[in-house]
């Protein structure tokens, strides 16, 4: 399954939907460039929507945690949304649920800023 | 006959390779009868051993190979991948989940195969490189992913 990206606004909150698998190669390449064109543009609240992935390796979550740190770096705050089980069991091993704040409903994420 | 069993592969450094082995262990697994979960498992284990071995051990070297052996028995799944790089020590290998690591880009691979697979085995090949050895036992981890790393 290919990866993708599709950006919306909602209430001033930048919302990215990504569907598909993000590893090693182009989906992890295709979602640097999606966040760090975000972050050219001044965006400042990003929720990165993962209702459709199910699947991410090593280098998927490496890539997450560098759209996090590199969007602070810019003042940019980046939050989770719609987290699936597999996905979730990933930022539970690599303990990195502990960064990311995580949401269930979208309307809260956006909100949560 | 081809034995359904078992599988030995020479796979090029590349990002093909990775999908590859993926897919085939996959394959191989739901046809000797392991779980969905288990199938997935191996699969997302199998694919960080070898981004480890093309990309850490051969550093996609175009003039280096990785060996992929793959066999199942009654009780287990077992992976041999050796790449033909310079070798590395494991324990050189920061801990991806100490506090001043979390935010690391990279230095997950180990930790994941680790939480895939029942056992994993790192050590020199036999000529060069890095040989890791991984099982997956038919009865052991059908709950979930390494349910002793999350607790």
């Amino acid at each position: 399954m290919s990866f993708s990206t599709s950006i919306r606004d909602v209430a001033g909150v930048t919302v990215v939907d990504l569907s598909g698998r993000i590893t090693l190669g182009e989906a992890s390449g295709k979602l640097r460039a999606t966040v760090r064109s975000l972050l050219d543009s001044n965006v400042s609240k990003l929720v990165l929507n993962l209702a459709e992935v199910s699947y991410i390796d090593s280098s998927g979550l490496g890539e997450l945690v560098s759209a996090y740190t590199t969007a602070r770096s810019k003042g940019c705050t980046v939050k989770l949304l719609h987290v699936q089980a597999k996905v979730q069991d990933l930022l539970t091993v690599t303990k990195l649920y502990t960064v990311f704040e995580s949401h269930t409903d979208e309307a809260a994420a956006v909100s949560s800023f | 006959m081809t034995d359904p069993r078992k599988l030995r592969l020479n796979l090029e450094s590349t990002l093909d390779s990775v999908e590859a082995a993926e897919l085939i262990v996959q394959r191989m697994a739901d046809l000797n009868g392991f779980d969905d979960e288990q199938v997935y498992q191996i699969g997302m284990g199998v694919r960080e051993m070898v981004i480890n071995a093309i990309e850490h051990g051969n550093g996609f070297g175009s003039d280096k190979t990785v060996s992929f052996d793959a066999s199942i028995d009654d009780d287990a799944m077992h992976v041999t991948v050796v790449d033909q790089g310079s070798g590395f020590d494991p324990s050189s290998v920061r801990d991806p989940l100490a506090e001043e690591n979390l935010m690391r880009c990279s230095g997950r691979g180990l930790l994941l195969m680790r939480a895939f697979f029942d056992e994993v085995e790192i050590g020199p090949g036999e000529d060069s490189g890095t040989r890791i050895h991984s099982v997956k036992y038919r009865t052991v981890s059908a709950g979930g992913i390494a349910q002793e790393e999350v607790r």
